[in-house]
């Protein structure tokens, strides 16, 4: 890195920071991951629901069942993405609209897929 | 005084952790709201930001406790399956489900409380973050308070719902059993 780079907090102080001039790539990341953690809850709670198999295989903890599994693996998935999302994202600056509409519906089908008689009427049950 | 280890359990999943939990995002709710809504933005000292990196930080781990007693304790005793003739007063699945009067408190109520209840530490766990991590973004970026608000209120929807279903079920089918645990001895 060249000793003059500066980041844009460094060039501007705090309380004449524009909205611009404030990466929002981490904050970002963090909702946006959040999001994906609780989509990848609700799919995996219907697929370990309507596959024996699956929820068999995600019974990591036999006396809790699939459940083990089905969060293991969602809190898994909300880390991995929040990992990769705030290394890309860091010390940038995103589309807030874009990155909070894409969370709100994955938050939304997260919401949806763990009521039980949504994911009974997908599953046919 | 006394209390089953199970129904002792149970009661610091659900009133400790989980109730606490309910109260310190609460805090957090309102905390935001303000944010949000004050004419002028407010300064923390050090001390103030440190308390409140502190109470985050608790909120967090309070969620993550509940959801882990939760999964890993209280509900394996509750979905426990019964041998052959035995009473099911000790498994709360089992009895809940032999009556259709009580079945959909299974049905409904554990199988949404179950997966809804880790939504709380997941959301809570990124407002903490950024609120912690990105105040820089948080105080000049709306849209970032507005989805940073929405997950709050969310995770303590979450948790609300979690809570209500989980002290609906442990009055009609409690997780009871295990050794007895003597508070106050009488005389």
């Amino acid at each position: 890195m060249p000793l003059n780079s500066r980041t844009a907090e460094q060039e501007t102080p705090p309380a004449q920071a524009s909205e611009e001039t404030i990466p929002n790539g981490a904050a970002a990341a963090a909702i946006l991951s959040a999001g994906a953690g609780a989509c990848a809850l609700g799919i995996l709670s219907v697929v370990a629901d309507g596959s024996k198999t699956i929820g068999q295989w995600l019974g990591f903890y036999r006396p809790s069942g699939p459940l083990s599994g089905v969060t293991t693996v969602a809190v898994l998935i909300w880390l991995a993405v929040w990992f990769v999302l705030s290394k890309v994202w860091r010390s940038k600056s995103v589309n807030l609209a874009k990155t909070n509409a894409l969370a709100y519906f994955l938050l939304a089908c997260g919401l949806l897929l763990t009521f039980p008689p949504f994911a009974d009427l997908l599953l046919r049950k | 005084m006394q209390i089953s280890v199970r129904a002792f359990v149970s009661a610091i999943h659900g009133l400790l952790f989980g109730g606490f939990f309910l109260l310190t995002a609460f805090g957090v709710l309102v905390e935001l709201s303000r944010s949000i809504n004050a004419a002028q933005p407010s300064e923390l000292t050090g001390r103030g930001r440190s308390l409140a990196t502190f109470y985050l930080c608790v909120t967090a781990i309070l969620g993550w406790a509940a959801v882990f007693a939760g999964t890993y304790i209280v509900y394996p005793w509750y979905r426990a399956i019964p041998p052959a003739g035995a009473a099911l007063t000790g498994f709360p699945q089992s009895l809940l489900l032999a009556s259709s009067t009580t079945s959909g408190w299974h049905r409904l109520g554990m199988e949404w409380k179950e997966h809804l209840a880790w939504f709380a530490p997941m959301l809570i766990t990124a407002v903490a973050y950024v609120m912690i991590k990105q105040r820089s973004a948080i105080a000049k970026h709306p849209q970032v308070r507005r989805a940073v608000l929405t997950f709050a209120l969310v995770a303590f929807a979450s948790a609300g719902i979690a809570a209500f279903f989980g002290a609906m079920i442990n009055k009609h089918a409690p997780v009871k059993g295990g050794s007895e645990i003597h508070f106050l001895k009488e005389p």
